[in-house]
């Protein structure tokens, strides 16, 4: 295979773990986000943690795994964004490694003020990601200052405040209705009587939150300066980005292409919304929303994976920030073998697992 | 301190701490899957209940070690980027197939491991446990190979229109001995560990009088599995030490405050003051030929010594600055085939000149001063490894005696016999961890100046953010995992206490029928 097509596949996978990850770890992020206000009582409360306990660990390697794919098939975006983004990740983390301890630790003692405490950082733990995710992907669309030196060593000048501009806080906020709708489907399938109940009650607001934030954020994309490749450049070529040219054209990110995916995302929504009383349809609805909105900020940046606002030149693409082709290549028959064999089991456990949590189920092993 | 001085203590605070959990989440996943085996082979429900007791205070380490992993995935590209681009081409690969192989079976099914004990068969839950043991297990296997290969950078050239290493040989990278060597010895860590841990608690119980069945029969699981895990710690950290004799001399020397080539065989410093400034070795008692056999498996063939690898280091870079010259040229006449040709032959040693770097920028016009500086600089800091791996070997060689005592007792079913022993297996309990920690010191302090040794020094590796940004973050994490510490010792402390019976009821109060 060339190089070429290697970097297109490539691109796709990272396309393919990101909405792994917002599609499984979405429902938990979601759901954990909804908590203090789906469940007021603690027996209600432990129903919904119930109903991620025995997956969310599985749902979150998605996330880990994105960040182990991006480092090995794309060594320069993994350092750019995540050393340029220091700070955003640091809160990332830090709400991230709440999670484990919160879902591990919080049935264990009976103390309520011990377990509201774990409830909060579970909020936090889903609440802070979805929005941080959201205002990172809002930024790659204005582009972040970053350049490189003749050793390809890394300058940014990226503070947390610069990131947190109304785009992208805008941006943040869809990813968060978009985590909200797709926790509320999932305990909408998952949960009978009054969490159900308030569940579904949740899911009109949350998706008709969405589609407003989505067309908005769409209209203000359309006259944002967008980047191109200006001049011939080898597609093939190695993986240095300081050997091209790049110009800003208004308007520059809007592109057919990407219109399917914005109409999966926007049908999504409206499904989840119509279709909540059927919970298993009206889920796999909400799981379209993250595959068309990821896909969309894919296809609308293609071939650009991090745009440089203070140097242009400089910005990271398909073309120039991958591996090499033999890591690539052996990336991908790994990937091509393990994959199947991961949804395989996953899907088993979630049949071993299947049918809703109710009260009787709390107790015993569970959280 | 500066950005490169807060960035490795940052890393080293974090992996230490990951090295918290993870040897116990190794060793006891491999517990748990035995004891599973004898309940499904023999039926009695007592092992069952131990299988469910152990695993309680598995969960919430398990839970500590997910959440300090997350951390150590990222800091590679938060505090690390210049290291990130330099060798992720290499690096990320066994990281990326580590999620994918590892971290998916095992965050899959501790999920059954919990939660579906009633959906399930006997037979197939106790798949379900060897499979998350055999997860955890290749998780180790994949981060070692990832970290030998910053000991041992095999299978990886550089590449001058990329600037950064890219793999020749992924089959070298893969069965890199140093990886494999490192593999066996750490994950036999981590069975001793988990041994350890089953252990001291039961033994703390039969101390107490409580629970006598139930600690019997885990002290006769945990003493002939450790027994097997400490005899191959100190086997095969023998091999450890072999491999680290071959690749990394100045590591070997240190650890043996070697300032001088001793003629063969060299001799093994059983104790010792190494003094830094002078170069010499206070008060050394020395076992004759010991070093000599292990770390070259004969004879005759000399270990060098401190002095004699400075100069080799001198030499270089002396011949690592003809490659960077070459590159300069490079970066200005990608074409020119004379420079291609001269950074080709000298290019293994184009690390050696990055060492100038900490000293002046434009390394080129380095003088015979400096480079004698930069080589002197690739000696570690001697005192410490050698004090670390001598409070490593000593606590491996209790560790024998101790299993071993455990096993005999077992075998003449005297276990609850002699208070002394019961005794010493309790207050071994934190022994295990001393020695792990210690173990990494040796290996990464011991490392440095590098980070990937011969190729990029530490502190060309860090990432551009500003010094302010990782002291908060460092400060942060030391803060909230100082937290999570307490929190996850109260809850050890608790359920040891309430011991198996009471453990196994209490999991599943909620407030109501508090
Ligand atoms: C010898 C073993 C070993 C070593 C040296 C490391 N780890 Fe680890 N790690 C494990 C053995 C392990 C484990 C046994 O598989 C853990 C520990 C407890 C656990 O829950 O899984 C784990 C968990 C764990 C997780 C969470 C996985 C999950 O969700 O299941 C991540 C992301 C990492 N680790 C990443 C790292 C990185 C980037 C390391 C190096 C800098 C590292 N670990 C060193
Ligand atoms: C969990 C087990 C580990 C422990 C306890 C550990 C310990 C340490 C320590 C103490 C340091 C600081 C050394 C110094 O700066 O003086 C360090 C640095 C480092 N280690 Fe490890 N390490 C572990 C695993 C790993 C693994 C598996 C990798 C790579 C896959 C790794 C990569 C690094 C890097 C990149 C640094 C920073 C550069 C440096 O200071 O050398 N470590 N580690
Ligand atoms: C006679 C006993 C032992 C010997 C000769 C020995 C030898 C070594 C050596 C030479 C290293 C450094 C490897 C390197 O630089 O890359 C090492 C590392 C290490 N040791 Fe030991 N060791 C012994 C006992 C133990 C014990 C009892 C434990 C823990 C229970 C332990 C845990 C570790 C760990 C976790 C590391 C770091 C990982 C690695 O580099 O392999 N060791 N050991």
């Amino acid at each position: 295979m060339d190089y070429e097509t290697l970097r297109l596949i490539w691109w796709a996978l990272l396309g393919i773990l990101l909405i792994g990850f917002a599609v499984m770890d979405g429902f938990d992020l979601g759901t954990a986000a909804l908590l203090p206000f789906v469940a007021r009582t603690d027996i209600e409360r432990r129903i919904v943690l119930n109903t991620v306990g025995p997956v969310w660990e599985g749902n979150q390697v998605w996330f880990i795994v994105g960040g182990g794919v991006i480092f090995a098939a794309w060594p320069t975006l993994y350092a750019a964004s995540f050393s340029g983004f220091y700070l955003a990740m640091f809160l990332v983390l830090a709400t991230l490694i709440l999670r484990p301890a919160g879902f591990k630790f919080r049935s264990k003692v009976s103390d309520p003020r011990w377990r509201a405490f774990w409830d909060w950082a579970l909020f936090a733990g889903g609440v802070v990601p979805a929005l941080v995710f959201g205002v990172a992907f809002g930024n790659l669309f204005l582009g972040v200052p970053f350049g490189f030196d003749s050793d390809l060593r890394l300058h940014t000048d990226i503070t947390l405040f610069s990131l947190l501009n109304p785009f992208a806080l805008l941006v943040g906020l869809t990813s968060l209705s978009m985590i909200v709708l797709h926790g509320a489907s999932w305990l909408n399938y998952k949960t009978d009587g009054t969490v159900q109940a308030r569940a579904r009650r949740v899911m009109p607001f949350a998706a008709i939150a969405f589609g407003a934030l989505f067309l908005l954020a769409g209209a203000w994309l359309a006259r944002l300066d967008g980047y191109v490749i200006a001049g011939a450049m080898a597609h093939d070529g190695p993986s240095n980005p300081t050997l091209k040219e790049v110009a800003r054209v208004a308007g520059g990110w809007v592109t057919g292409s990407a219109m399917p995916a914005v109409a999966a995302a926007l049908v999504g929504a409206a499904g989840a919304l119509l279709l909540r009383r059927r919970p298993l349809l009206a889920f796999f609805c909400s799981a379209l929303v993250p595959i068309g909105t990821i896909a969309t900020a894919g296809l609308a940046l293609f071939p650009f994976l991090l745009p440089s606002s203070s140097h242009p030149g400089a910005s990271l693409t398909v073309w120039d920030a991958s591996s090499s082709k033999l890591t690539l290549g052996v990336m991908l028959g790994v990937t091509a073998l393990l994959l199947p064999i991961i949804i395989a089991y996953t899907a088993m456990v979630y049949r071993v697992m299947r049918g809703p949590v109710r009260a009787k189920d709390v107790g015993g092993h569970s959280y | 301190m500066d950005l490169v001085e807060l960035s490795r203590l940052q890393f080293a605070v974090t992996a230490l701490y990951h090295f918290i959990f993870v040897p116990l989440t190794l060793g006891l996943s491999v517990l748990l899957g035995i004891m599973e085996t004898v309940y499904v082979m023999t039926g009695r429900e007592i092992w069952r209940d131990l299988v469910k007791f152990w695993g309680i205070l598995f969960g919430i380490n398990f839970a500590m070690g997910v959440a300090t992993g997350l951390t150590m995935e990222f800091q590679f590209g938060t505090n690390w980027a210049y290291y990130s681009q330099y060798v992720g081409d290499v690096f990320g690969a066994p990281l990326a197939i580590e999620g994918l192989m590892a971290f998916f079976l095992e965050a899959t099914f501790v999920g059954l491991f919990f939660f579906a004990w009633d959906r399930l068969s006997k037979v197939q839950h106790l798949m379900a446990t060897w499979t998350l043991a055999l997860g955890t297990n290749l998780s180790a296997l994949w981060i070692l190979i990832a970290n030998g290969w910053m000991q041992y950078p095999v299978g990886a050239r550089f590449n001058a229109d990329t600037m950064r290493m890219e793999v020749s040989d992924f089959m070298a990278v893969l069965f890199n001995p140093v990886a494999q060597a490192k593999f066996v010895h750490t994950v036999s860590a981590g069975y001793v560990t988990g041994s350890v841990f089953v252990l001291a608690i039961s033994a703390w119980y039969l101390l107490r009088g409580r629970h006598v069945e139930f600690a019997r029969r885990s002290m006769t699981v945990a003493a002939s599995f450790g027994l097997a895990s400490a005899l191959s710690v100190v086997i095969l950290g023998d091999e450890s030490g072999y491999t680290a004799g071959q690749n990394q001399k100045m590591k070997i020397a240190a650890i043996e405050a070697m300032w001088d080539t001793e003629p063969a065989p060299a001799s093994f410093t059983l104790f010792g003051l190494p003094d830094r400034a002078n170069h010499v070795t206070h008060y050394e008692v020395q076992v004759p030929w010991m070093l000599g056999l292990v770390a070259t498996r004969s004879t005759d063939t000399p270990v060098p010594g401190i002095s004699e690898l400075v100069g080799t280091a001198r030499r270089n870079i002396a011949d690592g600055l003809i490659a960077y010259r070459a590159l300069t040229v490079i970066k200005t006449a990608p074409k020119d085939a004379a420079a291609r040709t001269a950074l080709d032959a000298h290019v293994n040693n184009l690390g050696y000149a990055l060492l100038l770097k900490n000293i002046r920028p434009d390394i080129e016009n380095a003088t015979p001063d400096e480079i004698a500086r930069a080589a002197a600089s690739t000696v570690p800091n001697v005192p410490v490894l050698f004090w670390a791996f001598r409070i490593m070997v000593g606590l491996g060689l209790w560790f024998i005696a101790l299993f071993a005592a455990s096993f005999w007792f077992s075998a003449k079913r005297q276990l609850d016999r002699y208070r002394i022993y019961l005794w010493a297996a309790f207050l071994t309990l934190p022994l295990p961890w001393i020695a792990a920690e210690l173990g990494w010191i040796v290996a990464e302090y011991g490392r440095q100046p590098w980070v990937i040794v011969g190729v990029l020094p530490t502190a060309l590796g860090v990432s551009s953010t500003a010094a302010g940004n990782v002291l908060l973050s460092l400060t942060g994490f030391a803060l909230f995992y100082s937290c999570l510490l307490v929190v996850d010792l109260y809850l050890l402390l608790k359920y040891i206490r309430l011991g198996p019976d009471a453990a196994l009821t209490a999991q599943g109060h909620t407030e109501e029928a508090a």
